[in-house]
């Protein structure tokens, strides 16, 4: 409010403000632009100079072209089935393990904690090798196993469970020993009392790790080597590769289909994505 | 006596929870984390190649790696060039854009989703995308460029201008130290600058001594997790150029995944991610220890 009056005072100082950030925002949306102008473009009218910013006419069988010169349907089924599964088992281990570190306390709880931040600058080259021969000694190459399993055990959890530990020990102890007096046990309580009263912090959690999953590309392109296992990320390299220059209209159109899911999920969960960048900036 | 025993089994049962609570997380720490990390010091110190054997070499892939792997040092520049540009070049444009927005104005949550955007979806895609936008014949940026009477490069195709490129693309995806600013700029208390007011401060000395000092710690909090991202630049040096041309921008983690999956020298694969390990390591513990002196955590 202190900026709104100083700024009153000067409108136009204000002026110059909207003006930069208008400039700015045209400048960050025009890739955006760019991208669905090309999806729509006959093959004529993709390679001109100047640019036509509008196609005339406008296409729709650059969609379906591109989406079934390579087998997309299979590719987000694939991403989907990895997202949802790799989401639940991120969400089961890092709320648990959060739970314990939120209200139970042992002689090693701070050490362990501060290992679980640690591991959040880990680079995950460091165990990317290692990880790949103990899958392949597994028998889990070419399959969605690396991809999902892992999350269960809390791997790329920690910055999760950081979050929701935050989360939880805001909610009062009160709850806890009221239901405790009532003879619930501990895991009652976790289950009817603490996830329930979470869900800004588990709705945040479910959103940066469906993000995570849909742009994922080094995981997925070392251990899905079939196409019936391609992704998304994969399937789409794969048609940059064979296909790209000539016919960018194409992968543009199949680029901008692979986007809106998480547009849409973006804007329908918009405030729980400034939420959870905020804790981890404010908190870290 | 007996209350004592009671509080003790308590204390007891209480750590039996937590241990039961964090079990999962800590199987798959020690499972997915440390095993692999202990496996891949081996690794490092043998010749093995996938799906084959291998020997005891002692410090051989290192003394290869500093003596002979002409990549390796291509790689680290590659990548220090990568992180030197683009990471500060990254945290002034969000600083920027932070302080834009900090004013309670109609239109500014619009303007926060707009630069905020990139960011979400920042995958394949969208690196598809700004491989289009950097055509030399028929992209945006020199038909852009070529508006203002410039004729821009082969962006991807140029040894001089492919990093430089890859950069530039790296710029639009700053939303998430955006937001980070923006909420430590609305936590500074309005009281500071009403009495540097007071005193006839400008808007240079204000943004010096009261802004940049009390956002400090997120600096520092975003500094370290883009220098940490920054270092492990893979996917565009991958995609758009494959480490071409000429190696301009054969980043330190494709060159490690080339030899690794490429050429499956797991061994030295392991030897090349230790490395790195100990560098980002060392640099964020270089970050912490000066961060002592730049960083302001308040009166308390």
């Amino acid at each position: 409010m202190e900026m709104d009056t100083r700024l009153q005072r000067r409108p136009l100082q204000l002026l110059l403000r909207y003006i930069l950030l208008i400039a700015l925002g045209l400048t960050f949306i025009m890739p955006f632009v760019w991208i669905v102008s090309t999806a729509f473009k006959p093959p004529s009218q993709v390679y001109t100079i100047p640019p036509q910013w509008l196609p005339r006419p406008a296409i729709l069988t650059n969609f379906s072209q591109g989406w079934t010169i390579l087998n997309f349907t299979r590719y987000t089924m694939n991403t989907l089935i990895i997202t949802v599964l790799a989401t639940l088992g991120i969400l089961i281990s890092s709320s648990l393990a959060a739970y314990g570190f939120a209200r139970f306390k042992a002689p090693e709880s701070a050490i362990l904690f501060a290992i679980v931040i640690s591991t959040m600058m880990l680079p995950s080259q460091v165990t990317l090798i290692p990880q790949y021969v103990l899958y392949s000694y597994l028998g889990w190459l070419n399959s969605f196993k690396p991809l999902i399993l892992p999350s269960f055990f809390g791997v790329g959890a920690a910055f999760f469970i950081f979050l929701l530990r935050q989360f939880f020990r805001t909610i009062p102890r009160q709850l806890d020993e009221a239901a405790k007096i009532d003879g619930c046990g501990s895991l009652r309580i976790f289950l009817t009392i603490v996830l329930p009263l979470s869900q800004p912090a588990l709705v945040t959690v479910v959103i940066f790790s469906v993000i995570n999953n849909w742009n994922d590309f080094l995981n997925q392109l070392i251990y899905l080597n079939s196409d019936a296992k391609y992704t998304i990320a994969v399937g789409l390299s794969f048609f940059n590769s064979k296909y790209g220059p000539q016919q960018v209209n194409l992968l543009m159109a199949v680029a901008f289909l692979t986007l809106l899911p998480i547009l849409v999920l973006f804007f329908a969960a918009q405030k729980y994505f400034v939420q959870g960048i905020v804790m981890t900036g404010l908190k870290g | 006596m007996k209350l004592r025993q009671i509080s003790h089994s308590i204390s007891r049962s209480e750590a039996a929870a937590f241990r039961l609570y964090i079990l999962p997380w800590m199987i798959g720490f020690l499972v997915f984390t440390v095993g692999p990390m202990v496996y891949s010091l081996y690794l490092a110190l043998t010749n093995t190649i996938l799906g084959g054997s291998g020997h005891f070499i002692g410090l051989h892939n290192f003394i290869f790696m500093f003596t002979k792997d002409p990549l390796f040092y291509t790689s680290l520049v590659n990548t220090a060039y990568y992180a030197a540009l683009s990471v500060p070049l990254g945290l002034l444009i969000a600083f920027v854009l932070a302080l834009l927005l900090n004013m309670k104005m109609p239109g500014m949550a619009l303007f926060r989703t707009v630069f905020y955007i990139p960011s979400v979806v920042n995958g394949v895609a969208v690196i598809l995308l700004w491989g289009w936008i950097f055509n030399p014949s028929y992209g945006l940026l020199n038909y852009l460029l070529s508006i203002i009477g410039m004729k821009g490069p082969d962006w991807l195709a140029n040894p001089a201008s492919a990093m430089p490129a890859i950069i530039f693309m790296s710029l639009w995806t700053i939303g998430g130290p955006m937001v980070i600013f923006l909420a430590s700029l609305q936590g500074i208390p309005a009281e500071l600058f009403e009495s540097a007011d007071i005193d006839g401060a400008g808007w240079w000395t204000k943004t010096m001594r009261i802004t940049i000092p009390s956002v400090s710690p997120v600096i520092f909090f975003n500094l370290i997790l883009g220098l940490i991202g920054g270092l492990q630049v893979f996917n565009q040096a991958y995609i758009l150029t494959n480490g071409g041309p000429l190696n301009a921008t054969t980043t330190y983690v494709l060159n490690l995944f080339n030899y690794g999956f490429v050429y499956l020298k797991v061994g030295y694969g392991s030897a090349l991610a230790w490395v790195l390990f100990i560098i980002i390591l060392g640099l964020t513990l270089f970050i912490m220890r000066t961060s002592r002196r730049w960083v302001y955590y308040g009166e308390t």
